[in-house]
């Protein structure tokens, strides 16, 4: 985005409303009070950047970030690949990307969580990059496993891994969670569905991409992932941006 | 493989919630584990850093009350001269080249409390046709339960005259409104500590925008 432009609005149709009754921590955690809409000023389209100094070699590869010597995490072996758009399909390039997961079997190595599938020794469960000049971004890993959660009696995360996204401006931070094609607890998943929209959820939900993976190796999956736009806008009383 | 709408237009990737195991993936040493020689967001200034030296802190409530223990904080902020560390900010003057002006932290799992130390940012040009704001932070807040990052901003309580300038400030309509987003000075081991709670939902329901 141009360093003069500033943000179409969010669409809240697009994103799950703050109160969702089926995930039941929303209720005393969603605002009452409708949001004040603020015309972006420049705490908004501006935002912190980051550089690959700032950023380990293996920073993008959990199956070895936190692997033993000689170690190796237990599990399905996967690349995770896609692009960063903005809302005019434009790639957004430089931006940091970090994600987080369980490991193969559902557990998060996390002082919380008591699931008793055990900690793998081989696997911290995080990593970050930086998108490159056409705005992909790139890590390895191995597919999550479901994860059982205190919701409904009998709820469980479909395999998914968080990601937290930065844009150029602080108003396009995002986190979010992508899911795999053909899971069936997708169907079946409250987080999910805070999500109003069906083709809204398909969107959080990434492709077999046999074409990208490494054979007799690591098998791979494409997710993009849509930052709000910038807009022409009347800065400085010229028209500018874009 | 995204659809473009019919203005040809892709649509956001929607939301979700950040759950109760953001640590991991982004403040990995609270979720009780070293994994990156380089914690993003840990400090905010360095020794040679511009400006006077204040800690920000405070606990974020639900709506029953409870402290949300589990919570992430981000902040964004101008350097000491008001300038943000960004192309955008095309203002006049000095800027601090040693200040980003981000950071992030969680709520401590026991005590809810959430903290940073930072420097106090100056006041800044506001949007065009509009006055300056007065000196404020960012906060953006995610959490278990909550699926879209919530936005506000702190403002300083002994800002008054800036205060009552700021474009932001007098849309709030409401004055009990407006002081949610206006943090508590105090005096601690000589330097000012600014209380900064944050209630989600209720009673004084802290103003959070669409930014």
């Amino acid at each position: 985005m141009h360093a003069d432009s500033e943000f179409v609005a969010r669409d809240p149709a697009a994103h799950p409303p703050a109160l969702t009754p089926i995930y039941k921590t929303s209720v005393f955690r969603a605002p009452h009070r409708p949001l004040l809409s603020l015309q972006n000023s420049l705490s908004e389209v501006t935002g912190p950047a980051f550089g690959q100094h700032e950023l380990g070699p293996l920073d993008n590869d959990l199956v070895r970030n936190y692997a033993q010597a000689g170690g190796a995490p237990v599990g399905e072996r996967i690349i995770v690949h896609g692009r960063v758009l903005d809302g005019s399909a434009r790639p957004v390039p430089g931006v940091l990307v970090e994600f987080w997961q369980a490991n193969a079997g559902g557990r998060y190595r996390h002082r919380n969580d008591n699931y008793d599938a055990p900690i793998d020794p081989n696997f911290g469960g995080c990593g970050r990059c930086l998108t490159d000049a056409e705005g992909r971004y790139a890590f390895r890993t191995v597919k999550p496993g479901p994860y059982p959660y205190r919701n409904r009696v009998n709820d469980w995360r479909p395999a998914h891994i968080h990601f937290s996204v930065f844009g150029s401006g602080f108003a396009q931070r995002l986190i979010t969670q992508m899911y795999f094609e053909g899971d069936p607890l997708i169907r079946h998943d409250s987080i999910l569905q805070t999500v109003p929209d069906p083709a809204a959820q398909q969107r959080l939900v990434a492709l077999l991409d046999l074409n990208a993976s490494v054979p007799l190796h690591t098998l791979a999956y494409r997710w993009d992932i849509v930052l709000r736009g910038g807009r022409s806008t009347l800065f400085e009383n010229r028209l500018q941006g874009n | 493989m995204i659809p473009h709408d019919t203005l040809g237009y892709l649509p956001e990737t929607p939301s979700q919630t950040a759950g109760p195991y953001v640590h991991i993936g982004l403040i990995p040493k609270q979720a009780g584990f070293d994994i990156f020689a380089n914690n993003l967001g840990e400090a905010l200034f360095g020794p040679d850093t511009e400006g006077e030296r204040i800690r920000i802190e405070g606990r974020i409530f639900d709506g029953t009350g409870a402290l949300v223990r589990d919570a992430l904080v981000e902040i964004w902020q101008a350097d000491a001269h008001g300038r943000f560390d960004h192309p955008a900010d095309r203002q006049p003057g000095p800027r601090d080249a040693g200040f980003r002006g981000w950071g992030r932290t969680g709520t401590d799992f026991e005590t809810g409390l959430w903290a940073f130390e930072t420097i106090k940012p100056g006041r800044i040009a506001g949007r065009s046709g509009h006055g300056r704001m007065a000196p404020h932070i960012s906060l953006w807040i995610v959490a278990r339960g909550i699926n879209l990052g919530l936005a506000t901003r702190l403002y300083f309580g002994d800002e008054a005259e800036a205060n009552a300038e700021d474009p932001v400030l007098r849309i709030v309509e409401q004055p009990d409104r407006r002081r949610t987003l206006i943090a508590t000075p105090s005096l601690r081991d000589g330097g000012t500590v600014y209380t900064f709670d944050i209630r989600l939902q209720g009673d004084n329901e802290t103003v959070f925008f669409d930014i």
